[in-house]
């Protein structure tokens, strides 16, 4: 029998079908259903729709100060703020609903998306400061204030729809998937974390007096209004933010990684329903 | 990982061992191209450190100050942080693939 | 420029409990800025609730309360589609209001 393996093996080796080959198929099912059973595992009894929930899925006694906030939550301001934004036109008379499906209304669930035209992931940040581009108007900043608001909108009118992204059957596309991976895995900044050493390795536990929140659904909540910012940000804040507390030098908000990784890390949530624009410690 | 604390441990070395006669303009100068340059690769790696940065910019404010015994020893401190930033980008750019969950 | 107070004021039984949120910067006056200068404190300093012409509750807040506060406390009396007013004033003497009704 063992012969018979070893030669087996040896044929493979030879063939050059493996390992090298199978180390380079890009498989995003296989990875979601990998990525989607770790967490389950490790956290029976946490609901699959509640791992949006970030760390209040992962401690008792922060979601009972959580469940206080949503009562009267910070980020009701920035959903006001992002109605009347969209309600106001450019000075060209057109708004931002005419850049997007469905007048914008109801449709953050389906971004990040692969644009086969330009080869490139857009997220929502990215759409919408084109939109006013292509109205225009000068773009906003990324990381927090008027973005802050128009996504929070856009993400409460999404509430409670399931995430939908899709990779094409392109090259490009895969591609912009696997670099978001690669992104996710790979350790960074004098401290030689990695967005999973935290995430992934370590969800639920503390870091310093914060409770990690697992990877799985981890963009559901955004925007968020965190309490240590005292104020909302992106997802393009969250992602410089942690760059830097890991002691890297951040990429400039909207970099060709943070979309990949904002694309990698949607997949990997769908079917979880939008719970932002989110309040976090 | 194994490559990070040998760097780390290079960049403790060097540090320490920077005790001679007393440095120049020109040593500092030699010393800050070299330090730019490795920070620069770095850059293009999408991988530098704050740390690094930190270093650069204390090296250049004691050298304003005319500190150039500080100031170099802050450049070749950099000039090692980048250099690690560097390997560790090398080192995971296959590294990546034994963390992803399967 | 109401849109700095949200409340929501529910009767139950003999009392009403009422729940506040307040957008204000509530600038402590310790705080430097990016190029280390101090912000100047801007911060609410009295909050006031009044139902049937009556002060009901009184905040007295300062530099320890953060950015954009939120309050909750419970009052003696009030009855569904009673008026609730609140109003508040700062240090800088700037101030706001709102009347909501009780649900």
């Amino acid at each position: 029998m063992l012969r018979v393996i070893a030669v087996s093996i040896a044929a493979l080796w030879v063939a050059g079908a493996w390992p090298a080959a199978a180390a380079d198929a890009i498989n995003p099912d296989a990875d979601f259903k990998a990525f989607r059973d770790y967490f389950t595992k490790k956290f029976p009894k946490v609901p699959l729709n509640d791992f949006v929930n970030g760390p209040y899925s992962m401690d008792a006694g922060l979601r009972k100060q959580w469940e206080a906030i949503e009562d009267f939550p910070p980020y009701d301001f920035a959903v006001d703020r992002g109605k009347q934004m969209f309600a106001t036109p450019f000075k060209n008379g057109k708004t931002y609903g005419d850049c997007f499906a469905n007048k914008g209304i109801g449709i953050r669930q389906n971004y990040p998306y692969f644009d086969e035209k330009s080869g490139e992931v857009i997220t929502l940040e990215l759409a919408l400061n084109r939109c006013r581009e292509a109205n225009g108007e000068p773009p906003f900043s990324y990381v927090k204030d008027e973005m802050a608001s128009l996504t929070a909108y856009m993400a409460f009118t999404s509430r409670g729809k399931l995430f939908d992204i899709k990779i094409p059957n392109d090259p490009r596309a895969l591609a912009a998937y696997q670099n978001g991976e690669k992104y996710f895995y790979s350790r960074r900044g004098q401290l030689n974390f990695s967005c999973a050493s935290c995430h992934v390795q370590s969800a639920g536990q503390h870091i310093r007096t914060e409770v990690l929140a697992p990877a799985l659904g981890i963009l559901a909540a955004m925007p968020i209004y965190r309490s240590e910012w005292g104020s909302m940000g992106t997802i393009s804040r969250r992602f410089v933010t942690c760059n830097s507390q890991v002691r890297g030098v951040p990429l400039e908000p909207q970099d060709e990684n943070y979309r990949d990784v904002e694309y990698y890390l949607s997949y990997m949530a769908n079917g979880l329903p939008i719970s932002g624009p989110g309040a976090r410690p | 990982m194994r490559m990070i604390f040998a760097m780390a441990g290079l960049v403790l070395l060097t540090a320490a061992g920077a005790a001679q006669a007393a440095s120049t303009q020109a040593d500092f100068d030699a010393a800050l191209a070299a330090a730019n340059t490795a920070e620069k690769e770095a850059a293009t790696l999408k991988n530098r450190w704050t740390t690094t940065e930190q270093a650069l910019a204390a090296a250049k404010k004691a050298a304003a100050a005319g500190d150039f015994d500080t100031a170099v020893k802050d450049a070749q401190h950099a000039e090692a942080l980048a250099k690690a930033s560097i390997a560790q980008a090398k080192e995971q750019d296959t590294a990546w693939k034994a963390a992803v969950i399967h | 420029m109401a849109n700095s107070i949200r409340v929501r004021a529910v009767a139950s039984g003999d009392h009403t409990e009422v729940q506040a949120l307040v957008q204000h910067p509530m600038d402590s006056g310790f705080v430097k800025d990016a190029q280390g200068n101090l912000i100047p404190p801007h911060h609410i300093e009295v909050v006031d609730f009044q139902h049937a012409g009556k002060t009901v509750f009184t905040a007295l807040w300062g530099p320890a309360v953060a950015k954009d506060p939120y309050i909750k406390f419970s009052f003696k009396g009030g009855q569904k589609g009673d008026d609730l007013a609140v109003s508040w004033v700062d240090n800088k003497g700037e101030s706001d209001s709102l009347t909501a009704k009780i649900m």
